[in-house]
Order: structure tokens, then C-alpha cells, then sequence
């Protein structure tokens, strides 16, 4: 992580304090995400790491500090980066094509049906061809999921926020969604922060992990993952990675007050 | 259609066994001025239909359909108030429900004497008795929005506007459906109480006249016209919602 004014994403001492708290859950942060590369940032529950992805997005005002995207504060600006939430909220009175061409709508300038071909494309690249005039309800949970990053595709941004997008599947799905999002990430070069408290989900898909070890949040530790890429789900069970995975379970495991 | 009949078989198969009551103990009791029986009804229905449907059945259809547009413009523009604002919530929602508290049926003559014998007097007891089931349910539509949907369309930029046509109106919309559903045999009632308390033509006018008169069966002619007519009314509602809200409920 070089400094520089390139960075997809920096933190510039940046501290945040929700109001019915008396102390700062982020203290002072500083951190930066080179472009294209693929991080988790993992931590225990309510440690504020969505805080940080909110404060990203533009949903939370930072109380100090500055934040950047591609060099540029992101005061004032939109459409900088695109955010998936862990539920997909598909909206149900659309169909999945109309849902997933709402960032279009959003920005304006679009045609109808200039909309719907852009949905159409980004819909058949997930590996959801031809579901454009389907309803939500009549998708599975792993079909959702895929509806709803094609959504986040269209916003246009290089740079992803992924919160848990995949902690609500079952297991299998989880697995296969996880090699999905590699290939994805592989074909369109974009900045992936994916937000988990899945450590093996953690390993098997970032470069390095970006562990929050305590809060209130004064730093990321990075830990480069030791394993090449294109990977696929074997390298979980070399000794480096498996000796890291008991570490990073063992750092987390202090934060949980049981 | 055939599966709409067999799930209601039940219904109207009971209610012919209440009619069938009815109609034996009206002709036990003897006293069509007290008790008029089921057919009786029906024979005085045909025999009046002249006046009944071509001048009261109208009118009180004029009252009904003035009232509810009031109500469903007033109850709308105050649901989204409420909403937008705080402080209007705060500023009405007590109001609003201290309304509904009014005895809408003892102060209704007072309506006759400020507006008089004309049709705006049924038509405040109309707008009185159904703006607040409009107005609270479409609020609780316009609120049922879940913020996570607001917020993810403030990543893409969304204005207030936004939100509301693409998340508010359609989440409010099952809920419109249901108050106006509410609202329609409310409105009927309504314009029959004002017509019954004063009034120059109209169904619950003509309901009381047949009572002074001693006429059991002229009484309930028209009572029978007034539910038809809202059962219909109801019924319309249903088909649009069906043919509108293509989601309920889930998400």
C-alpha cells in the first residue's frame, strides 16, 4: 500500500461518533486500497466495520477527516462507488430486469429501452440470461444475490462495497457464490472491499485481509493471504493457509465477550 | 370463476337458510308494518322501482361519489403531509384522531342547519366518517417503506423524490386499496345517515319516509338497494387493485 494520490480508497484520519455513544467507534482511521485489488475486511460483530463502508458510501458523515476515492474527496459527489448490502432488497413490485436498471434510473439519461438492453447485458453476465421479466419472488436466494450485484454493476463505479452479501445463503450456494465473484472480479478489474465474518470466506477470496482488531477503530492490520491466483477452493488446505486461518480465529475470538 | 363459487358455496348456502327463516317467521308473525318478509321486500323493491332508481338511487350515488373524492383527495394530501414532516405529524395525527371521536350521528342535523336540505350536508357526514380510515392507512403505507431500500437508492444518488415515487407510492399502494375497500360501504352509510336526519330525495331519505308511513317493506327496499350498491362498488375496487398491485405483502 504505497501512498499516493492513486489510491481507490483512502481513509485520511478519519474518525466517526454515532450520537447515542460517547466515545469515537472510529478513532482517527487512516488506510488505502490500490486500484483493482480484492480485500476483506473481517472483525467481530458490531466492531463498526459496516461504519466504515457507510461513511464510504455517503450515508454517514464522518465527524473528522477526508476520504477519497480515485484521489478526490468525496464530499458533494455521486456515483463514486457501488454498495451491496447483505440483504438484496429486490424490490418486489418490480421485476427483476426494472430492479436491476434502478441505478440507470437514478442517474437519468436513459432511455426505456435503453435501460432494459443494459439490464438485459448485465443480467445474462452474472449468469442470469433471459430473467430480466421474471418477478424477485420467483428467484432463489443465490439468483437473488447475483440480480443484485448486476444492480450494483450498473452504478458504473470501479470500486465495490460488499457488506456480508453472502452470509444469508446456505452453504452450498455460499461456496459457489464465492468462486462466482472471483471470475467477476478477474473479467471487469474493479476494487472489491467485501465486508465478512467468515474467516475461510475471507482467505479464499481476497489478496490480503484487513482485520479490525479492536473498537473503537484506530487501524487496519493487513495480512497478505498466502496463495496465487487464480485459486480455487484446495489452497484453503495448505499449511500457510490453514495456519493463518487458526491465527486470525484466535485474534477475533479475544474480541467476543462471551 | 367456478373455483370463486365453490369456496363461497358455503355462504350463500347459509344465507338462503337465514332468508328461508326469515320468510317463515314474517309470514308466523303476520305484520309486514313490523316484520316484512324477504319477498315482500323484493315485490315492493319492483313495484317502486320507478322513483328508486331513477331519482334516489342516483342521489344517493352523487353523495357517495362527492364524498369519497373529498375524502380520498383530503386523506391522500394529508397521509403525504404527515409523512414529509414531523412537525405536521405532530400537528394533525391527534387531530385527525380525535375525529373519529366525534358522534358523527348527533351533529349531523347541526350540518343540515349550516349547509341545509341540499346534498353538501351528506356529503361532510360522508367526508367526516371516511377521510380518517383513509388517511391513517395510507400513512401507514407511505411509513411501511423500509429505510434499507431508501438508503440504498441514496448511494445512487436518489433525491426525497425519488424515494417517493419509486419506494413510498408503490409500498403505500396495497394499503390505498384497502382504505378505499374500508371506505366505500363507509361512504354508502354515511350518505344514508345524512339523508335519513334531512334531505329532499336520496335512499335513506326515502327509507324514513316509508317508516312514517308504517311501511316495513319500504323501509328495507331501499336498505337492500344501499348494499348492492356498495357490495358493487367494493367489487370494482378489488378487480382495479388485482389489475394494479401485482405484489402483497412479502419482500
Amino acid at each position: 500500500m504505497e501512498t499516493g494520490s492513486m489510491s481507490a480508497l483512502a481513509f485520511e484520519e478519519v474518525s466517526y461518533q454515532y450520537p447515542s455513544e460517547d466515545f469515537d467507534i472510529i478513532d482517527r482511521l487512516s488506510f488505502q486500497v490500490e486500484p483493482g485489488s480484492f480485500h476483506c475486511i473481517i472483525g467481530a460483530s458490531g466492531c463498526g466495520k459496516s461504519t466504515i463502508f457507510r461513511m464510504t458510501n455517503g450515508l454517514l458523515a464522518p465527524k473528522g477527516g477526508t476520504i477519497r476515492v480515485d484521489g478526490t474527496p468525496i464530499a458533494g459527489r455521486k456515483g463514486y462507488c457501488g454498495y451491496m448490502p447483505q440483504k438484496d432488497l429486490l424490490f418486489p413490485w418490480r421485476s427483476v430486469g426494472e430492479n436491476v436498471a434502478l441505478p440507470l434510473e437514478i442517474q437519468g439519461g436513459y432511455s426505456r429501452k435503453e435501460r432494459r438492453e443494459r439490464a438485459e447485458e448485465a443480467l445474462a453476465d452474472v449468469g442470469l440470461p433471459g430473467c430480466g421479466d421474471k418477478m424477485p419472488q420467483e428467484l432463489s436466494g443465490g439468483m437473488r444475490q447475483r440480480a443484485a450485484f448486476a444492480r450494483t454493476m450498473l452504478t458504473g463505479s470501479d470500486l465495490l462495497l460488499l457488506d456480508e452479501p453472502f452470509s444469508a445463503l446456505d452453504f452450498l450456494t455460499r461456496i459457489s457464490m464465492q468462486e462466482w465473484l472471483l471470475d467477476q472480479w478477474r473479467r471487469h478489474h474493479k476494487t472489491i472491499l467485501f465486508i465478512t465474518h467468515d474467516v475461510e470466506e475471507a482467505l479464499f477470496l481476497s489478496q490480503s485481509v484487513l482485520v479490525v482488531e479492536s473498537t473503537p477503530i484506530r487501524a487496519l492490520t493487513e495480512i497478505p493471504v498466502p496463495a496465487s491466483d487464480p485459486r480455487d477452493r484446495s489452497c484453503l488446505k495448505d499449511p500457510a493457509m490453514v495456519e493463518l486461518k487458526e491465527q486470525l480465529i484466535a485474534l477475533l475470538r479475544k474480541q467476543v465477550a462471551v | 370463476m367456478k373455483r370463486a363459487c365453490r369456496t363461497n358455496l358455503p355462504a350463500l348456502i347459509f344465507l338462503f337458510a337465514l332468508l328461508l327463516l326469515w320468510q317463515a317467521g314474517a309470514m308466523g308473525l303476520d305484520a309486514a308494518y313490523i316484520l316484512p318478509s324477504p319477498v315482500q321486500i323484493l315485490q315492493t323493491l319492483w313495484e317502486l322501482r320507478g322513483p328508486l332508481f331513477t331519482v334516489h338511487l342516483p342521489a344517493t350515488i352523487g353523495v357517495t361519489a362527492i364524498g369519497l373524492a373529498i375524502s380520498l383527495v383530503l386523506g391522500l394530501a394529508l397521509a403525504v403531509a404527515m409523512d414529509a414532516s414531523a412537525l405536521v405529524r405532530r400537528m394533525l395525527y391527534p387531530l385527525v384522531v380525535i375525529s373519529q371521536t366525534i358522534p358523527t350521528t348527533a351533529i349531523a342535523p347541526l350540518f343540515v342547519l349550516w349547509f341545509g336540505y341540499g346534498i353538501w350536508s351528506k356529503v361532510l357526514v360522508t367526508v367526516l366518517i371516511t377521510f380518517f380510515p383513509i388517511t391513517i392507512t395510507v400513512y401507514d403505507g407511505l411509513r411501511s417503506a423500509q429505510t434499507e431500500m431508501a438508503e440504498l437508492l441514496l448511494t445512487y444518488g436518489a433525491t426525497r423524490r425519488d424515494i417517493f415515487l419509486r419506494i413510498k407510492v408503490p409500498c403505500a399502494l396495497p394499503y390505498f386499496f384497502s382504505a378505499v375497500k374500508m371506505a366505500v360501504p363507509m361512504s354508502v352509510i354515511g350518505a344514508a345517515i345524512g339523508e335519513w336526519l334531512g334531505a329532499k330525495s336520496g335512499l335513506g331519505y326515502f327509507s324514513r319516509r316509508m317508516m312514517t308511513q308504517l311501511n316495513g317493506a319500504g323501509v328495507f327496499a331501499p336498505i337492500v338497494l344501499l348494499s348492492l350498491a356498495a357490495m358493487l362498488a367494493v367489487g370494482v375496487v378489488a378487480l382495479l387493485e388485482k389489475k394494479i398491485v401485482r405484489w402483497r405483502g412479502e419482500s
